[in-house]
């Protein structure tokens, strides 16, 4: 089953002539995902790899390719619009690579994404992977390993060397989701617990936090509230000094609001178990699932 | 980014709120000369990217161009928090009868702006949050419709309930909000907004900080950055392409990503060392950038060791290799290097570092407790 991807998933990739989307959209499809539209303004009518049309609006890869899902590799200073195009054109899940959206302009997008009732993954974030099923977005396909472990991480490169070290320990994943690194962004950590709490094929979860914010205490209030599976939690960022920017827009210590010493105390109060290092999440989860 | 109060005064003032005219100098004399053209008794500011300046005696007043030049000769040069006072602001003085908060910002929360005013103005705003949280009053702002006149109004009773007051400090709190939402403004804040004993409402400081994502629309605003402000090699790594903090331990970090790259950090400490950075390649793997990023760390004189760990998704192991190799044949390179890759083209990265007679480690544990022993710690 998984959460939010899947087999059911028919995926519109947006900026799919640019770049990175040409790169990694052929990587996705490699990987088994249904990939039945790319979008790039100025090119409908074309192919992409001589077997993926080409539309110039979502609207059109919607009605004619009948896409459900998109995945965006546009530029930042248009990412925003991309992501109202894709809701408006009744896409249900948009999942935003693009790093670097101006806060602004994600304000104005949250009411618009709420209004239509889909769902945004991101911005600034690796997407999703269902190992050996499906991936939207840019995680390696190479280091997954299906099983039952649900991950639910704020970063990319951490959510990779955790994937890897479970991976190397033989523990499999059912999903694993980047919900990105900004301050502003769609699903948020509750979002994900709660998926994976009602998933029949997740029996824990890996939840990888860091310093900015309060989203990790309040994930760590609906554990203890709403959650029966064990939970194993990781905060990064102790060593980060207060009021600096540590590369993600939103992982900033304001005053001293959202240190990691704040987050880890949260987690343990509500019953999550953490791991000091990333290698100890093998041994905390062996030990709860 | 950070903008100085005298920056944010010229956008106040562009968006219409009674901010007093001042002048910004860089000498003693300069100092002298603006207190003369003000006329009166004013008040020296410094201009630097630090809260309590006061406190830290970098504002003084001054009865006239005389006491002017010395106060200015006494707060010019000054380090306030580690960053060196460059120019002062001079401000004529105001009357005050009453000080006041207002400032906007952005809500993680609610994913919206929201104004925060208090009529305890005049001292840090996280303080009376803390000791008296019931004198801090608040609207959120719907983006798509802006700060709405009946908010403006609401928050300007609850400062002041004389309408002759409250009806300039609405103004205030509107012309507040288009210049936040003009500049792609994280904050906007008027601390503090006074009231003066002959009945004026006066902006007599100015705070902003602007989104860096949203720079790129904002050249105007980009040239207003202080370069000063930054550490050279901050401002090399920015140039760069690369994000980087400087910090004071000893063990060098390079890392693909923000999140693996606090990890590492962490457990540089957690093995018994201290990061002497923060510093984020990316995602994309240019091995220019590499080398800039190896010049940087070895350049500050704190490093004894440097760790690369490096995680190969979108960034492939081998451009690293090559930047490694690179940097090492250009510059002599006096601690002791480690290096951890895995992921993309791993095997290719693991043969290009060989040839050039680098080991490279595969577990990140073991490589960070090898950077560890090697910068000395025990």
């Amino acid at each position: 089953m998984a959460i939010f991807i899947g087999e059911h998933t028919r995926l519109v990739v947006q900026g799919i002539t640019g770049r990175d989307g040409s790169f990694h959209a052929r990587q996705m499809r490699d990987y088994g995902t249904r990939l039945v539209a790319g979008v790039t303004p100025g090119k409908g009518g074309q192919t992409f790899d001589a077997d993926v049309p080409i539309f110039n609006t979502v609207v059109d890869a919607v009605e004619e390719a009948g896409a459900n899902t998109s995945v965006i590799y546009v530029p930042a200073s248009f990412a925003a619009d991309a992501i109202l195009e894709s809701a408006d054109s009744g896409i249900e899940l948009i999942v935003c690579i693009t790093e670097g959206i101006p806060v602004a302009d994600m304000m104005r997008v949250m009411p618009y994404i709420e209004e239509r009732g889909c769902r945004l993954v991101g911005p600034n974030c690796p997407g999703l992977i269902v190992p050996g099923i499906c991936k939207v977005g840019i995680l390696p396909g190479q280091i997954v390993l299906p099983g039952r472990v649900g991950i639910v991480s704020r970063s990319g490169t951490l959510t990779y060397e955790v994937i890897f070290q479970l991976t190397s320990a033989g523990i499999g994943q059912s999903t694993s989701i980047g919900i990105g690194g900004d301050p502003i962004i769609g699903t948020d950590f509750v979002d994900c617990l709660r998926a994976f709490e009602a998933d029949s094929e997740t029996d824990g979860v890996v939840i990888i936090g860091e310093i900015g914010g309060t989203d990790e205490q309040t994930a760590a209030r609906f554990v203890s509230e709403n959650m029966t599976k064990p939970v194993v939690g990781f905060i990064a960022g102790q060593t980060a000094p207060p009021g600096r920017r540590m590369g993600h827009a939103g992982a900033i210590i304001s005053g001293s609001e959202g240190t990691a010493e704040e987050k880890t105390r949260a987690f343990r109060e509500n019953g999550i178990a953490v791991a000091e290092r990333p290698a100890d999440i093998v041994d905390a989860l062996q030990a709860v699932v | 980014m950070n903008i100085h109060e005298y920056q944010a005064r010229e956008i106040f003032q562009a968006h219409g709120l009674p901010v007093p005219d001042s002048e910004v100098v860089d000498t003693p004399e300069g100092a002298a000369d603006a207190a003369r053209s003000l006329g009166g008794r004013v008040v020296i500011k410094a201009q630097v990217h630090a809260g309590g300046r006061g406190k830290a005696g970098g504002v003084k007043l001054a009865a006239d161009p005389e006491e002017a030049r010395d106060a200015a000769g006494l707060i010019l040069g000054m380090e306030i928090k580690g960053l060196t006072v460059r120019k002062v602001l001079v401000a004529p003085t105001a009357d005050i009868a009453t000080e006041a908060y207002v400032g906007i910002v952005m809500d993680r929360v609610s994913q919206r702006p929201v104004m925060m005013v208090s009529p305890e103005g005049g001292v840090d705003i996280e303080e009376v949050a803390e000791t008296n949280p019931e004198a801090i009053f608040k609207e959120t702002i719907d983006p798509r419709y802006g700060l709405l006149n009946h908010q403006a109004t609401r928050l300007a009773y609850r400062l002041f309930s004389d309408p002759s007051l409250a009806r300039p400090a609405a103004g205030v709190l509107l012309g507040l909000w288009r210049a936040y939402r003009s500049a792609d403004a994280t904050l906007a804040e008027v601390n503090p907004l006074i009231s003066t004993s002959s009945g004026e409402v006066l902006a007599i400081d100015a705070k902003m900080n602007i989104d860096d994502s949203a720079l790129f629309r904002h050249p105007a605003l980009e040239a207003m950055r202080d370069e000063d402000a930054e550490a050279p090699s901050e401002r090399r790594a920015r140039e760069a392409g690369l994000s980087y903090i400087k910090l004071e331990g000893s063990v060098g970090c390079c890392v693909n990503g923000a999140g693996l790259a606090m990890a590492t950090m962490d457990l540089v400490k957690y093995y018994g060392g201290d990061p002497a950075n923060f510093l984020d390649i990316g995602g994309s793997s240019n091995p220019e950038k590499v080398v800039c990023a190896l010049e940087i760390m070895a350049g500050d004189p704190n490093v004894l060791s440097i760790l690369f760990n490096i995680f190969g998704g979108i960034t492939r192991c081998d451009d690293v290799a090559n930047g490694i190799v690179e940097a090492t044949s250009r510059l002599e390179l006096r601690v002791p290097l480690t290096i951890r890759l895995t992921g993309t083209n791993e095997d290719e990265a693991v043969g290009i570092l060989g040839v050039a007679g680098f080991e490279a480690d595969t577990d990140m544990d073991r490589a960070v407790q090898r950077a560890v022993r090697a910068a000395g710690v025990q």
